[in-house]
């Protein structure tokens, strides 16, 4: 069972995405903010993960860089999942490292294609 | 050393720097020519062949003096930074392309004040380039037979290196028909030129110093025991001091007006922070320049003591007769940078003024107002290209015919002296409004006659052996119209006498005619923007003064005339979108016109850009009421521009915010559906959840437009307050109640102390509204089960004081003003999100606002958060 870590605060758009990826047969963990997602990947190194950026104190691509500057972590695939759509932030996103960009609001159905086709 | 190694050298050394001139015209982007070193380097093309071989010449026979030719620019420089700021913004944001069209601009355009400075100019000037050249052929000859000895032109080397000289400026000086563009080819290479000089120049003071003496102290004992060696190393007491003073004056008006100086300067700076490099490594140039000056002239003396040597050459014949010939090519070399590059920069100037300020305003002008702008702009070179030839081989014939064996420093200095008489115009126009065009150009001829009776007239006299008893007897035999002596004035030597009274007449002159005669309103104008020009300079075309009526369609005529059809429309295009100016209009205004002339003034020249436009235009005198007004509005304009602008990026950043805060609901809302409608196998419980998270985030979503709705009604004003007798402590009893199940809920206590019964005017559902933002933020930061939050009232002389405090964390001192914008929080954590609408106090700012009354944050004494609000309260 592939691993999967939901990233963000609001706790609707979580419970939606937790939702899903249960029933696609995933195993699911959540972090309210990037300080958690940290813990999380270190403990349970998930193959994916969905990323939004503005989150209090630590923020997504605070989060991104930790990953790619840590040998083991920094092949975890990322997927940002952010209402900042303006170029600039996406360009920023993907030159970070991210394999994909995503702005909000997103289908559910091409999350999940997304996240398949990652981890294919 | 024979003839031929050294013109092979010559030869070589040219095409080296014909080769970095081409190169960075090719790459005029380059940083390696865009730096404010080689901007610092080309300014040592003040240091000429005189400096070279001048100096060291004149501290041998007179000591200390030669000094002052650097004092002044090292004393002034530093001003620099405030003045020649100025001067720099006056003259980029008119075009200004040589010294002539900078006095021209300022006294209105005068068409003959500029064709006078340009003739003062020539005039002093070719003079100083045939002292070059002289540098060059006397040198030459002395490095290849060891003596003087002077050719015919036809085998002289010098005719043929003036020819080159000329080829090359007028190659590279016309790359451009506007002359205020930068010429990079040719500063780059003038300042390879200064490297080379001054590093060659110290390695021969390194020689004569180190290897023919033992250190300077060897050459010190050595020398002090010649005759005349104190008097010599003194300033000659209070008579002395005197010339001192004035030399060093001179040297100040110098290097900042000589044409060459000027060029390279204003003319060629690209920016203006390049002056803070200026200000300290220019002085420092100068010092190494001078470092060794002493020491190869007290050598010079000691070694050629008993021989008959012109102590100009001491720095060639040191090395010379002590058989080091590489050495004294080396020497030779120095000498010869130094020279050619003051002859090009300074025939370069020369050719700009004598086109730009004396050939088109007088000869060409009819001409160009009806011929095809190809052909003009090929003129218009063809002119300067002539210009520069005829000035090289006119310097080179004035130096055959004159027999100029006085020394270098002499001639030099004569140059300094007339260029002087430019200062008062010049510094005058910068900083005294009242200055007119008749007092600039009376008090130029006046000093110029000074200096010809005083200076010019006794000197050529004495170089060219005359027999008149003119110079001892004076004028008629009048003793107090001794040239040198003149007024029975002896304390000075022959320059600082000339320059004292030359400056005291032109200066006299100048003053009482500007003061008698007002200019007119043209002057007026330029004297503003001159005097004032920090405040005006950057408003360019926006500060011109200007009232009549013209067309457009005849100044673009005229402008294509000059710049092509082309250019024309781009030019203009570029013109009406800065200005936001419709680009159908008929009639132009005066920014067009006063653009136009701007456009035209670095092909033609100020003057002749304002008699072709102003041949276009019918123009009407404006009086100087009217002149600073518009000034002034102009200013204003600005000013609310910028404004505006602040403001528009202010509303661009709340949209962004405001479509950011409603995503995040529409997400949920989004996502959550998505699921609903596709999942049939879901659970009624979770379906449930689902639907309800639906709802709230609904309303989350009507919430924020009824909040930013509220907010544009309240700023705007649309909507009316319901003011009417209201008990507070009804309403804030009703407050209380909307939010004491969530304070419940999160075990924050609530208190009110009931003290007041106060009636007061106001709208109850907008303080209601207030009270319930306050509390609820209150509750927000308070700790879970031990937060407390107390809601007081109190009367201050005419207002009721309501204030609610929490014992929490308190606010940021940076944000207790800012709390109040609208979205703060999530513009201050531009990743973090916020939590709430960040609207809340903005709203309830506008309300307080909106009932006269203030509301403000700060910390308690013990660091828990009290906003308080006040409503005006009148007595019955």
């Amino acid at each position: 069972m592939k691993k999967l870590l939901i990233v963000d605060d609001e706790p609707n758009i979580v419970m939606s995405l937790e939702y899903t990826f249960k029933k696609e047969d995933f195993n699911v963990f959540i972090a309210r903010d990037g300080a958690e997602a940290i813990e999380i990947v270190n403990n349970d190194n998930p193959d994916i993960i969905i990323l939004d950026i503005m989150m209090p104190n630590v923020d997504g691509f605070q989060v991104l860089k930790y990953l790619k500057e840590n040998k083991e972590l920094k092949n975890i695939k990322v997927i940002f999942l952010s209402a900042k759509n303006k170029t600039s932030d996406i360009e920023l996103g993907l030159k970070l490292g991210a394999d994909k960009y995503m702005s909000k609001p997103f289908s559910v159905k091409k999350l999940v294609n997304e996240v398949k086709e990652l981890l294919k | 050393m024979s003839s031929f190694l050294v013109i092979l050298v010559i030869i070589i050394y040219l095409a080296v720097v014909f080769y970095v001139a081409f190169w960075a015209e090719k790459n005029s982007k380059s940083k390696w020519v865009n730096n404010p070193y080689v901007y610092t380097l080309s300014l040592a093309v003040y240091c000429t062949a005189w400096t070279y071989y001048g100096s060291v010449g004149l501290a041998a026979t007179s000591g200390l003096k030669f000094l002052t030719i650097y004092l002044g620019p090292v004393i002034i420089i530093p001003a620099w930074i405030l003045l020649m700021r100025k001067i720099l913004r006056i003259s980029k944001a008119n075009k200004i392309s040589s010294l002539a069209d900078f006095i021209s601009l300022r006294y209105g355009n005068n068409r003959f004040l500029g064709a006078l400075v340009t003739v003062i100019c020539v005039l002093a000037i070719v003079p100083y380039i045939s002292l070059q050249l002289k540098a060059i052929s006397e040198t030459f000859n002395v490095i290849t037979k060891h003596n003087i000895i002077a050719n015919t032109v036809i085998n002289d080397t010098t005719f043929y290196i003036a020819i080159l000289l000329a080829i090359f400026a007028a190659f590279f000086g016309t790359q451009h028909t506007d002359a205020s563009e930068r010429h990079k080819g040719i500063i780059t290479a003038v300042a390879l030129e200064s490297l080379i000089k001054l590093v060659f120049f110290l390695v021969i003071g390194v020689y004569v110093t180190f290897y023919l003496f033992n250190g300077p102290s060897d050459i010190y004992k050595q020398a002090s025991i010649l005759p005349n060696f104190n008097l010599q190393q003194s300033i000659n007491g209070l008579e002395g001091g005197f010339n001192w003073f004035f030399l060093s004056m001179l040297s100040m008006i110098a290097i900042m007006l000589l044409p060459r100086q000027f060029q390279v300067t204003v003319v060629e700076n690209d920016r203006e922070k390049y002056l803070k490099k200026v200000i300290w490594m220019f002085p420092l140039y100068l010092l190494l320049f001078n470092i060794f000056v002493l020491f190869i002239a007290w050598g010079g003396n000691i070694i050629f003591q008993h021989q008959n040597v012109d102590a100009d050459l001491f720095t060639l014949m040191l090395p010379l007769v002590n058989g080091h010939e590489i050495l004294a090519l080396i020497v030779f070399l120095g000498g010869f940078s130094a020279a050619i590059s003051m002859v090009v920069i300074s025939t370069l100037a020369l050719s700009t003024m004598l086109s730009n300020n004396l050939i088109i305003p007088y000869g060409f002008l009819n001409k160009y107002s009806k011929s095809e702008s190809s052909e003009n702009t090929e003129s218009i070179k063809n002119i300067r290209r002539v210009a520069i030839f005829s000035l090289i081989i006119l310097a080179y014939f004035f130096y055959r015919i004159f027999t100029l064996n006085r020394s270098l420093v002499s001639i030099g200095l004569i140059s300094f002296v007339i260029i002087a008489q430019l200062a008062p115009s010049f510094f005058g126009g910068l900083f005294w409004r009242r200055a007119s065009s008749r007092g600039a150009k009376y008090g130029i001829i006046v000093g110029f006659i000074v200096t010809f009776y005083t200076l010019i007239v006794p000197f050529t006299i004495d170089s060219q052996m005359l027999s008149t008893s003119f110079v001892i007897e004076g004028l008629f035999g009048t003793g107090f119209l001794k040239p040198y002596e003149l007024f029975g004035l002896q304390l000075f030597e022959p320059v600082p006498h000339a320059f004292f009274w030359s400056m005291f007449f032109n200066i006299l002159v100048y003053a009482i005619v500007s003061v008698s005669i007002v200019g007119n309103y043209r002057e007026r104008n330029f004297a503003e923007m001159f005097v004032d020009s920090t405040k005006y300079a950057e408003l360019h075309e926006g500060a011109y003064v200007w009232k009549g009526e013209a067309y457009v369609s005849d100044i673009k005529e005229v402008l294509i005339r000059f710049l092509g059809e082309k250019r024309t429309e781009r030019a203009l295009n570029l013109f009406y979108m800065k200005n936001g100016i419709s680009d159908t209009s008929i009639y132009a205004d005066a920014r067009l016109v006063n653009f136009s002339e701007k456009l035209l003034t670095g092909s033609i020249g100020s003057a002749s850009s304002r008699i072709l436009i102003a041949s276009v235009v019918k123009e009407e005198e404006i009086s100087l009421p009217e002149v600073l007004s518009i000034l002034d509005e102009t200013q204003k304009t600005k000013e609310s521009n910028k404004e505006l602008k602040e403001r528009d990026k202010q509303k661009d950043e709340f949209l962004d915010t405001v479509a950011h805060e409603l995503k995040t609901p529409i997400t949920s809302i989004r996502a959550l559906s998505e699921i609903l409608l596709d999942d049939e196998e879901i659970e009624s419980n979770t379906k449930k959840q689902f639907l309800s998270s639906i709802l709230s985030e609904s309303e989350r979503v009507s919430r924020l437009i009824n909040n930013i709705l509220d907010l544009e009604k309240l700023a705007t004003g649309k909507e009316k307050l319901d003011l009417k007798e209201n008990s507070i402590k009804n309403t804030i009893e009703k407050s209380i109640d909307v939010v004491y199940q969530i304070a419940a809920n999160k075990g924050v206590t609530l208190s009110f102390d009931e003290a007041t019964a106060a009636k007061l005017l106001y709208d109850e559902d907008r303080i209601q509204q207030v009270i319930i933002n306050l509390l609820s933020n209150a509750i927000k930061f308070s700790a879970e089960n031990k937060g407390e939050v107390f809601i007081k009232t109190s009367f201050n002389k005419n207002r009721l004081k309501i204030s609610v405090e929490d014992n929490g964390k308190g606010i940021e001192p940076n944000d207790l003003v800012s709390i109040f914008n609208k979205f703060y929080q999530s513009k201050n954590q531009t990743i973090l999100k916020p939590v709430g609408s960040g609207l809340g106090l903005a709203i309830s700012k506008q309300i307080i606002e909106s009932h006269k009354g203030e509301i403000w944050a700060e910390n308690n004494e013990n660091g828990g958060a009290r906003v308080t609000f006040t409503l005006p309260y009148k007595k019955q």
